[in-house]
C-alpha cells in the first residue's frame, strides 16, 4: 500500500516537471510573496527581525495559487480518460487519493522551500527567533494542506479544470473569512453563541495565525489534519460515485 | 476463465446492460460485436471493476469482481476505449509505472516492459512524450500496458481503432499470437476482425446478447449463405440471365459491375435442397455457355449482413 502511494505520488510529481507550468508557477509564487513581504507587508519599515509580513499573506496568496495546483488532480484524469486505467489497475482507491495529494502537497512544500532567501535575509540582518519562524512554516504548510486536500475534492466533481479552479478558490475562501471579524459580526446578534463559536473555529486563518504566532498549539494541528483527512475521504467518495460519469 | 454470471447495468432508467452471461476459456479469443451504444465498452467496464454492475457479477479465473476487485484486477489485463495514457509520460515511463504498481520489483519491471515493447515494436519512440505520438502508436502504448505482466486475462475495448492495415494486421497477429494461453475478449465494430482472430463471436444490442457462435456459424445466418454467385462478362449477360431462368427453385438477384455482372442464385423459401445441390445444378444448367462465365463460386455468407438484419432496428431507433 505505502509503495503504492509513493509510486502514484513520484508519478503525479514528476508531470508537474513535464510541462514549463512548474517553473513558471515557482517563479510567479515567489515573486508574489516577495511583493507581498516588502510592498504590502511593509517588512522594511516595521524594522522587526520576524518574518510576521512574510506569512501574513499567505492565505490569500495560497488562495489563488494552491487551487491552481489542485484543479488538475482529477479533472484532468477524467478528461483525458486516464481514470479509468488508474482505477483499473490493482490500487485501492485510498492509494490513489493519497498519492495524488501528496504529490500536490510536496510541490507546495517545494516551492515554500524556496522562499528561504526571506529568512536568510531576516538571519542577516538581526537576530529573529528562528523557532517562531519554523512553526511559521509549519502553520504555512498546515494551511496549504488544507487548501489542497479541499481542491482535490472539488477537482474531484468535475472534469472542467477552469470549474475546478473557481469553485476551490470560492470554498477556500470561505474557509479562510469565516473566523473574520466581518463574518462574525453578522451572525453575533441573533446566532447563538455556540454556533458563532463552531463557525470561527473552521476559520483557517484564526489556526494559522495561532499556529504562526510560535504557539505550537495540538488543538491546531488536529484541526488541519482532521479537516485535511475528512475532504480527502469525500474525496475518495466522490471519484468512486462518479465512475460511470467520462 | 472469465464466467459473466448475469450482469446487468442501468444509468437512471437506461439499462445499458440487460442479463448478459457467458464464459470465455483459456485459448478462446471472444469477439464483442455491436452497434455503438450497445453496451459492449459498459459490459467491459464492469468485468474490469471499473464500473460496479447493478446486479450480477463477473469471475476473473474464480474471483469475484466485485467481491475482491484488487485480486481479480491483477491477473488481468485491460485495454480500455480509445487506450488512454498520461499524455506527458514516454511509453517508457508509462509503462515502468504500471508494471511497477501491479508489484513488480524493478528488474522485473524492465525485463516485463522490455517484452511489451517486443510484442507492440514500441522501440522507435520510448522517449517521445505519449502525446507527440501518433494515434497507432498510442494504441500500441495502450495495448502494451495490458500485457505488461502477462495477464492470464485480456480485455480489450476495440483494439484495432485507429491503426492502418499493417498495424491491424500486427495487433491481430499479436493478439492471436497470445491467445494460445489467454483467455482474451476485444470488442470491435470491425467485422473482418471477427474472422481474422476470434474463435467465438457474440453480437449485442441494446445491452442483449442477440446471438453467439464461432463467426462461421455466425455468418451461417446470412440470407446469402449458400447462394451461388456468378460473375459473367456483361456481353453475354443476358443470355445468362435468360438461361438462368430455366432454373426452378430459385431466387436470382442481378448486379451490373462495368464489364461485369454478378448474379446470385439463392434457393427460395421452400428449397430444402443443399448448397452444394444447387451449385452442381447451376453449373449443368450453364454447360454450353461457360465462355461467358468469369467465376462460379459457393458464398459461405457475410457478417456484414447478419450484423445489419440483427442490429439495423437499433439505428432505425436511433436516428429518430
Amino acid at each position: 500500500m505505502m509503495r503504492q502511494v509513493a509510486l502514484v505520488t513520484q508519478r503525479e510529481f514528476n508531470s508537474y516537471f513535464a510541462t514549463p507550468l512548474a517553473f513558471v508557477f515557482i517563479f510567479v509564487f515567489l515573486l508574489a510573496t516577495g511583493l507581498s513581504t516588502f510592498y504590502l507587508g511593509g517588512y522594511f519599515e516595521a524594522g522587526q527581525a520576524d518574518l510576521t509580513s512574510f506569512f501574513l499573506f499567505h492565505p490569500w496568496l495560497y488562495l489563488f495559487f494552491l487551487p491552481a495546483i489542485s484543479m488538475r488532480l482529477w479533472a484532468e484524469e477524467r478528461r483525458n480518460g486516464s481514470i479509468e486505467l488508474l482505477l483499473t489497475l490493482p490500487v485501492p482507491l485510498s492509494a490513489v487519493v493519497l498519492g495524488k495529494y501528496v504529490a500536490a502537497l510536496s510541490f507546495s512544500a517545494l516551492a515554500l522551500a524556496l522562499t528561504f532567501p526571506i529568512w536568510l535575509t531576516v538571519n542577516y540582518l538581526g537576530n529573529p527567533d528562528n523557532g517562531v519562524i519554523l512553526a511559521g512554516y509549519l502553520g504555512s504548510l498546515m494551511l496549504a494542506g488544507g487548501y489542497l486536500a479541499i481542491g482535490s475534492c472539488v477537482s474531484a466533481c468535475t472534469r472542467n479544470q477552469v470549474i475546478a479552479f473557481v469553485v476551490s478558490v470560492v470554498v477556500c475562501f470561505l474557509f479562510t473569512i469565516s473566523g473574520a471579524p466581518l463574518v462574525i459580526e453578522v451572525f453575533r446578534g441573533w446566532a447563538p453563541a455556540a454556533l458563532v463559536d463552531t463557525l470561527a473555529g473552521f476559520s483557517f486563518l484564526t489556526h494559522f495565525r495561532a499556529i504562526t504566532g510560535g504557539v505550537i498549539d495540538m488543538r491546531d494541528l488536529v484541526f488541519f489534519v482532521s479537516l485535511i483527512g475528512i475532504f480527502l475521504t469525500a474525496t475518495a467518495i466522490i471519484v468512486d460515485m462518479k465512475r460511470g460519469d467520462s | 476463465m472469465i464466467d459473466i454470471l448475469n450482469l446487468t447495468k442501468d444509468f437512471g432508467d437506461f439499462r445499458a446492460v440487460n442479463d448478459v452471461s457467458f464464459s470465455v476459456e483459456r485459448g478462446q479469443v471472444l469477439g464483442f460485436l455491436g452497434p455503438n451504444g450497445a453496451g459492449k465498452s459498459t459490459s467491459m467496464k464492469m468485468i474490469t471493476g471499473y464500473l460496479r454492475p447493478t446486479s450480477g457479477t463477473a469471475l476473473i479465473d474464480g474471483v469475484d469482481i466485485c467481491q475482491e476487485p484488487l485480486r481479480a484486477q491483477q491477473c488481468m489485463g485491460y485495454l480500455p476505449e480509445g487506450a488512454p495514457a498520461w499524455p506527458d509520460m514516454t511509453p517508457r515511463q508509462f509503462l515502468d509505472f504500471v508494471t511497477r504498481i501491479r508489484g513488480l520489483d524493478k528488474a522485473a519491471a524492465r525485463h516485463a516492459a522490455g517484452r511489451a515493447i517486443e510484442m507492440t515494436e514500441l522501440h522507435g519512440v520510448l522517449d517521445q512524450p505519449i502525446d507527440t505520438l501518433s494515434k497507432g502508436f498510442r494504441r500500441r502504448v495502450g495495448l502494451a500496458q495490458a500485457i505488461v505482466h502477462d495477464p492470464d486475462i485480456l480485455i480489450m475495448d476495440e483494439p484495432t481503432d485507429g491503426l492502418d492495415p499493417n498495424q491491424k494486421h500486427q495487433v491481430r497477429a499479436a493478439i492471436s499470437e497470445m491467445a494460445r494461453t489467454k483467455a482474451i475478449i476485444i470488442s470491435t465494430h470491425i467485422l473482418e476482425e471477427v474472422d481474422a482472430i476470434c474463435t467465438r463471436a457474440m453480437i449485442i444490442d441494446r445491452g442483449r446478447v442477440i446471438v453467439e457462435g464461432t463467426p462461421s456459424a455466425l455468418a451461417a445466418r446470412s440470407a446469402y449463405h449458400g447462394a451461388v454467385v456468378l460473375t459473367a462478362t456483361s456481353a453475354r449477360a443476358d443470355d445468362l440471365a435468360a438461361q438462368l431462368e430455366t432454373l426452378t427453385q430459385v431466387r436470382i438477384e442481378r448486379e451490373d459491375r462495368g464489364a461485369e455482372a454478378i448474379f446470385r442464385i439463392l434457393r427460395d423459401d421452400k428449397s430444402d435442397e443443399t448448397a452444394a445441390a444447387l451449385f452442381a445444378r447451376v453449373q449443368a444448367c450453364l454447360e454450353q455457355m461457360s465462355a461467358a462465365i468469369i467465376g462460379l463460386a459457393l458464398e459461405a455468407g457475410r457478417l456484414d449482413d447478419v450484423f445489419r438484419d440483427l442490429t439495423r432496428g437499433a439505428g432505425a431507433e436511433a436516428s429518430q
